[in-house]
């Protein structure tokens, strides 16, 4: 409990220094030179993944299942697109558009 | 590029065009005799058509401010080409976001040019409602060879076109892609044509490998070669990398054609294959617009590539 309000703690601060869709509790992922990062996310269930673009061209989201889990809005430069994970799991996903850039968020 | 001591040859010329573009001619995979046709008779016989690509409409960062500024000095050009192509092929991306505006805005600025135009969709095209309202605005023309597949042919002064889409239905981790069912509308559509009639495709990915780590390449593209091989003359034209490119195969010439937007770096050149920025006064240097010319009695067609600057 005290480990958890610690980190708690440590996201509030960091949160005064991410994009406002950004919020403490939330978990980032940056899309940066046709890549995420961080490539692989593990975050507890309940967790709020925001992604926001960093490049100067489009990507796109959508989970490796068949049909996908999730598919995210086209995201422009700057773009943020937040999904809420709430049952555990690992979950792959790629870009649509540029599909050699994968990414997977494991939900404990 | 040598002889081989077979009865077929590859001959490359390069040549300076207008002072401002490279011509490339090749010549390859017909029989000797049929090269000797006289000049006078070839260019009576001769069609030429152009190609666009990756116009981006919607795009506005560093690299190009102005992008429906360069798509319109691309159309401006194309009506002084110097055989006067009355068609065109655009080989997608046609749009950056699948917006309707920017689809307004491109066929606006590219309807302006009267021309007989053949789309194919680029993945920046196909974004919203599995690529309906890119298949609905811009192909509504063709007849499509597979139910919201995208893809089409039509014969033109005797040369078979065949519009492709390789940008839907992308796997993790795979390239570009064509599926089981535009592969068997192909063969279909190929079946009982004779060898000897030329062939062009058009698609938005290069349907070979040119760098996988980027993506630049059809996970499925083999197969549409093979079906494609027994044909004296195959020339597959594509966008999407925003550079010129040739490769010849045997009797299949393939050609990546620049963007009227934006440069991309070469193969493998960047951290990734994202818009590169260059300086105002050079960009017009690095976009660019192509003519193709089919010539009686040549396998090969000559593919000329102009820069938006010439
Ligand atoms: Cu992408």
């Amino acid at each position: 409990m005290r480990a958890r309000l610690a980190r708690r703690t440590v996201l509030a601060a960091a949160a005064l220094l991410l994009p406002r869709a950004v919020r403490a509790g939330d978990a980032a992922v940056a899309i940066k030179d046709f890549a995420f990062d961080p490539a692989t996310l593990t975050v507890p269930a309940g967790t709020k993944v925001v992604w926001t673009n960093r490049d100067d061209t489009p990507h796109k989201l959508a989970s490796n299942a068949q049909p996908p889990l999730f598919v995210s809005d086209a995201l422009d430069s700057d773009d943020a697109w937040p999904m809420v994970f709430d049952k555990p799991g690992t979950y792959g996903y790629f870009c649509t558009l540029h599909p050699h850039m994968q990414g997977a968020v494991i939900v404990t | 590029m040598t002889n081989r001591p077979t009865s077929r040859r590859t001959v490359l010329e390069c040549m300076a065009w207008a002072g401002a573009a490279a011509v490339w001619s090749f010549s390859g995979g017909v029989p000797r005799a049929r090269l000797l046709g006289s000049p006078a008779h070839a260019e009576e016989a001769s069609f030429s058509f152009a190609q666009i690509s990756d116009s981006h409409i919607g795009f506005a960062k560093d690299a190009n401010m102005d992008v429906p500024g360069t798509l319109q000095a691309a159309i401006t050009q194309l009506g002084q080409l110097p055989h006067h192509p009355s068609m065109v092929l655009h080989t997608g991306d046609v749009s950056h976001l699948s917006k309707p505006a920017q689809f307004d805005t491109a066929a606006q600025i590219i309807g302006a040019g009267k021309f007989d135009i053949h789309y194919v969709p680029g993945e920046h095209d196909m974004l919203e409602d599995n690529g309906r309202p890119f298949i609905e605005r811009f192909q509504a023309r063709e007849k499509p060879g597979v139910a919201g597949g995208a893809c089409y042919s039509f014969d033109q002064n005797g040369v078979h076109f065949i519009g492709l889409n390789n940008v839907t239905d992308l796997k993790a981790g795979g390239l570009g892609m064509i599926g089981e069912a535009q592969l068997k509308w192909l063969a279909g559509d190929l079946a009982g044509r004779a060898d000897s009639q030329p062939i062009v495709v058009f698609a938005h990915i290069p349907l070979w490998t040119v760098y996988a780590p980027w993506g630049w390449g059809t996970e499925d593209g083999e197969r549409a070669l093979a079906l494609l091989r027994r044909f004296g003359s195959v020339t597959v034209l594509n966008g999407h990398i925003h550079q010129v490119l040739q490769k010849v195969e045997g009797n299949v010439a393939f050609y990546s054609a620049r963007s009227t937007a934006f440069p991309q770096p070469a193969p493998g050149a960047a951290p990734s294959p994202g818009p590169m920025k260059v300086d105002a006064g050079k960009l017009r240097g690095v976009l660019g617009i192509r003519e193709v010319t089919v010539i009686a009695g040549q396998a090969a067609l000559a593919v000329a590539d102009a820069t938006l600057a010439g």
